[in-house]
């Protein structure tokens, strides 16, 4: 039987398909004791809408695999950031388009007017040259960057 | 402890509340975007705070704050529930918002009720951003055309007011952090810090006349349809 650190692991996150939540680092742990399933899991953002989906997933695939008894709790700190994306996570968002995000600024962040200079390659044509949009995306973790070599439009993982 | 949890999770909920309303009417899509991200990252903090507070007191749910509460049980700051202005009214109201809930969730960061540091040690992460976001148009309206110039000074004359509030009661340590911040940006911006006049007591239940309105608004379907679940 695959353990139930495994099943959890493997859950992919909805908005970010090509990740599983624990590439994406927001898997704290799964403890078992006498066949009752904890997993422990922690918002990208406060108001991250996936966390719903992600439950449910995540008790609908340990009943597939067995595991009946199962108790999946949010937890909030330490607060996630960007630096728990693991390594095969930064590939697949880059193979899939999205550019992994730089190392989490320091808190408390100073203020800063002027763009937080970061050198994020263009997942394309792998180009240096590229300009953020807007600091906003489609999902609450993500940000717009523009490549001024091949020109395209790409989607970065903002570094918090 | 409950009550700081209920005082900035209504903060945060009537501003998101607020800022949605420039959903599909912001000046270009990117801003359109921008505020509804930011929005959605004030209704979460708004739901770990009301939820916190419900469980600490003991009584009701996150819903039940929201939803079944008169006006005069809000605790939020007037500055929260202003009506959406135009494009520049919104970044003078963001900016100074952030930069004083910023402040106020750095500190809560070592509070001794472990869940409240907990939603404000996430907290910091996105108030800085949408600070930064809101500084950074605040320069470029600011120190950009006449009219640009023109707007946002008289955006900055209809937020203050409401400044003096956000401080009541005296909390000098926070105020001098705050008035740092605005400086460094006004500065920059080509803007003039306005002298602050005294405020209202502050979370005294009081509101603006457009509150009524907006708790209707929001809170219409949920009290139209008790306990309905979609």
């Amino acid at each position: 039987m695959v353990s139930a650190r495994a099943v959890a692991e493997s859950v992919k996150d909805p908005e970010l398909p090509m990740l599983t939540i624990g590439d994406l680092g927001i898997l704290r742990d799964v403890t078992v004791e006498a066949g009752h399933v904890i997993v422990e899991i922690t918002p990208t953002y406060s108001g991250c809408p996936a966390m719903g989906a992600i439950r449910a997933d995540l008790v609908r695939q340990l009943e597939q695999a067995g595991f009946d008894d199962v108790d999946v709790r949010t937890v909030l700190r330490p607060a996630w950031t960007t630096d728990w994306i693991s390594a095969d996570g930064r590939r697949k968002l880059a193979e899939h388009g999205i550019a992994p995000p730089g190392a989490a600024p320091p808190h408390p962040v100073p203020l800063t007017l002027s763009r937080r200079p970061q050198q994020v390659n263009c997942p394309r044509c792998g180009s240096a040259a590229t300009v953020e949009v807007s600091g906003f995306g489609a999902t609450a973790c993500k940000a717009l960057r523009r490549c001024t070599v091949c020109g395209e439009p790409f989607e970065q993982i903002k570094a918090i | 402890m409950t009550p700081r949890a209920l005082h900035l999770g209504d903060d945060a909920l009537v501003l998101a509340q607020r800022l949605s309303q420039w959903i599909r009417r912001a000046p270009e899509l990117e801003e359109d975007v921008a505020l509804a991200n930011i929005a959605l990252d004030l209704l979460g903090q708004a739901r770990l705070l009301l939820s916190r507070s419900a469980q600490v007191s003991g009584s009701g749910t996150e819903d039940t704050l929201a939803y079944l509460r008169d006006e005069h049980e809000f605790r939020n700051v007037r500055l929260a529930e202003l009506p959406r202005g135009d494009f520049a009214h919104e970044i003078v109201r963001l900016f100074v918002f952030s930069t004083w809930r910023l402040a106020i969730l750095t500190r809560l960061v070592d509070s001794p009720d472990p869940v409240l540091a907990a939603i404000a040690a996430k907290g910091v992460k996105e108030l800085a951003y949408h600070r930064d976001y809101a500084a950074g148009w605040a320069v470029r309206l600011g120190d950009g055309t006449d009219l640009s110039h023109e707007r946002m000074s008289a955006a900055v004359g209809d937020v203050w007011p409401y400044v003096a509030e956000l401080f009541e009661p005296h909390e000098v340590e926070l105020r001098a952090e705050f008035d740092d911040v605005i400086a460094q940006v006004f500065d920059a911006a080509g803007l003039v810090v306005p002298d602050s006049a005294p405020g209202n007591s502050g979370r005294d239940g009081g509101h603006t006349e457009t509150m009524a309105a907006l708790l209707a608004e929001m809170q219409s379907i949920a009290r139209a349809h008790p306990d309905a679940t979609w």
